[in-house]
């Protein structure tokens, strides 16, 4: 299952293609938002982009779902699930998955190595035409660009 | 205000099971006839509905099969779980503002078959279908956030990490729960005892959460008529007064998922709690009995604190020393065994519930109880309802 792109999300797809992560953010006010909305909920300004981030932040959170699944994470089960509070607000929080290093599958990460807390940053790898998000740990090397 | 205005006289439900042969329609009329009779009220009488916005029956096919007479008020609540103590305060609301004498509110819901659930069929291509789930879930599905376990185990988790909440403090809830099954006859769960070990012992769902942190799905439907004070008296049953209702969801709140408030573990119960005890004469302290959505085993202590039964971080240590456990706990909770243990209909058997206790004709009955909280799915804009006898 890929994310969809629409006219609304083409700008957070396009960094995905470049290998930057990019968050909604007010033009007016300039805090970001996720996920994303058209009006600003602080200040009501409706001009938008999608602004780069630095793409590092910590676990937050994480679940390892088993079976029943849908077909396409059935065979990956059990695999992790990860929501990352970003370095620059940590009150936005992208979820994803904590693999070894890009491209890799998040079940052969053994779950039980994942930590509230840890540094991580985001890398993506190239899937049909979707830039796809994932997590590595701070300390793993590589560009992570598709 | 709608203080004591008001009051259930009827209940009703059909059986439940894994698999009921009628349909949702035919389920849904059965439950209302049946607490029409409870009530002694005829359903020419009926003229307001409120129901869940899920319902797949709407209100003129019900009114229809029902025999209803003209009806002057009816609404929807949304929000699938958060809606069971919305339709009855709607209906109250409708009541004691004049504009509808007779309101029912139901649910009925066949869920045990495993192709029935919303998450299974929002597709599986690229992102969610169009208007299927909230949009919020495109970020989150593609990286296998699917389920409603997995976006409360993700909160479940984070929970643990913040106040040491552990295991064996959501195996209390359960354990708690099966106990009060144990006693109902109607409850799915009524044979089928469960002890810590293999509650441990148990598969995982998604971990930190496994099956026994899980509500049962299943096929079922329930009613409530709602009608003044004044009526409630010449009624067959002793009333069930609806001393104060509650709806609420938190600032910058989202639907199940919500990682992306301030404060995540703040949920719509702390914004719901604050309306409804804002209309009471009483305070937690005095609630003698409660049934509180449980969805999923960690929803307990979340809502203990909202409501405030404890304080925040407080409500895992809540549930120790059998502190949710009919007839020695401190607050018995989901005395007929809720969704984790008598059936899954959204929570509107927790509405029941509460009223039997009211009656003292539970199978799980708090000696001289005067108030019972019924609480709606806490993760959506949720709902509460005070009964007082």
């Amino acid at each position: 299952m890929l994310p969809l792109e629409s006219p609304d999300t083409a700008g957070y797809f396009e960094g995905g293609r470049l290998g930057e992560l990019r968050v909604q953010a007010c033009l007016a006010c300039g805090r970001l938002r996720h996920p994303p909305c058209p009006v600003c909920p602080w200040c009501h300004a409706t001009q938008r982009e999608w602004r780069a981030v630095s793409g590092r932040g910590r676990i937050w959170s994480f679940i390892v779902p088993h079976p029943p699944l849908l077909p396409g994470f059935t065979e990956l089960a059990p695999y992790n699930v990860v929501l990352v509070e970003l370095d620059e607000d940590p009150t936005i929080r992208i979820t994803g998955q904590l693999v070894e290093r890009v491209g890799a599958s998040p079940s052969t990460l053994d779950p039980a190595t994942i930590v509230i807390g840890a540094p991580v940053r985001a890398v993506f790898h190239l899937v049909e035409d979707v830039g796809f998000l994932q997590w590595v740990r701070d300390d793993v090397e590589g560009e992570g660009r598709p | 205000m709608l203080k004591d205005r008001t009051a259930i006289v009827g209940v009703g439900q059909t059986a439940f099971a894994k698999s009921l042969d009628l349909s949702e329609t035919e389920l849904a009329v059965e439950a209302i006839l049946a607490a029409l009779d409870d009530a002694g009220i005829d359903p020419g009488e009926v003229d307001g509905l409120v129901e869940y916005s899920l319902e797949t029956t709407d209100e003129v096919d019900l009114a229809r099969n029902l025999g209803a007479g003209d009806i002057t008020f009816f609404g929807e609540v949304g929000y699938g779980g958060g809606a069971g103590c919305g339709v009855v305060g709607h209906a109250a609301l409708g009541v004691a503002s004049g504009q509808c004498d007779v309101a029912v509110a139901w649910r009925s819901r066949k869920r045990g078959a495993a192709a029935s659930r919303p998450w299974v069929q929002a597709g599986q291509g690229r992102a969610a279908a169009p208007g299927a789930l909230p949009r919020a879930a495109d970020w989150h599905r593609p990286w296998g956030l699917l389920r409603p376990v997995d976006q409360i185990a993700m909160l479940a988790r984070r929970y643990m990490h913040e106040y040491g909440a552990t295991r064996d403090h959501f195996a209390n809830v359960a354990l708690a729960v099966r106990g009060h099954a144990n006693h109902n006859p109607r409850a799915l769960m009524h044979d089928r005892p469960l002890t810590r070990e293999q509650y441990f012992a148990a598969r995982w769902i998604s971990e930190p959460l496994c099956l026994f942190d899980n509500c049962l799905e299943s096929d079922g439907a329930l009613a409530v008529v709602v009608v003044s004070a004044d009526r409630a008296r010449d009624c067959r049953q002793p009333p069930a007064y609806i001393h104060a209702f509650g709806q609420g969801f938190h600032r910058q709140h989202q639907v199940m998922a919500n990682y992306h408030a301030v404060d995540p573990l703040l949920g719509p119960s702390w914004a719901c709690a604050r309306a409804l005890w804002r209309h009471a004469d009483f305070g937690a302290g005095d609630v003698d009995v409660a049934q509180l959505y449980d969805a999923f085993t960690p929803l307990i202590p979340l809502s203990l604190e909202g409501y405030g039964f404890c304080g925040r971080g407080e409500g895992a240590a809540f549930t120790e020393g059998g502190a949710l456990e009919w007839p020695a706990g401190a607050l018995p909770v989901n005395t007929s065994g809720g969704g984790l243990s008598e059936a899954y209909v959204h929570g509107f058997n927790l509405v029941v519930e509460g009223v039997r206790q009211m009656r003292g004709t539970s199978t799980c009955q708090v000696d001289g109880a005067q108030t019972c909280l019924v609480t709606s799915g806490e993760g959506v804009p949720t709902s509460a309802l005070l009964l007082r006898r």
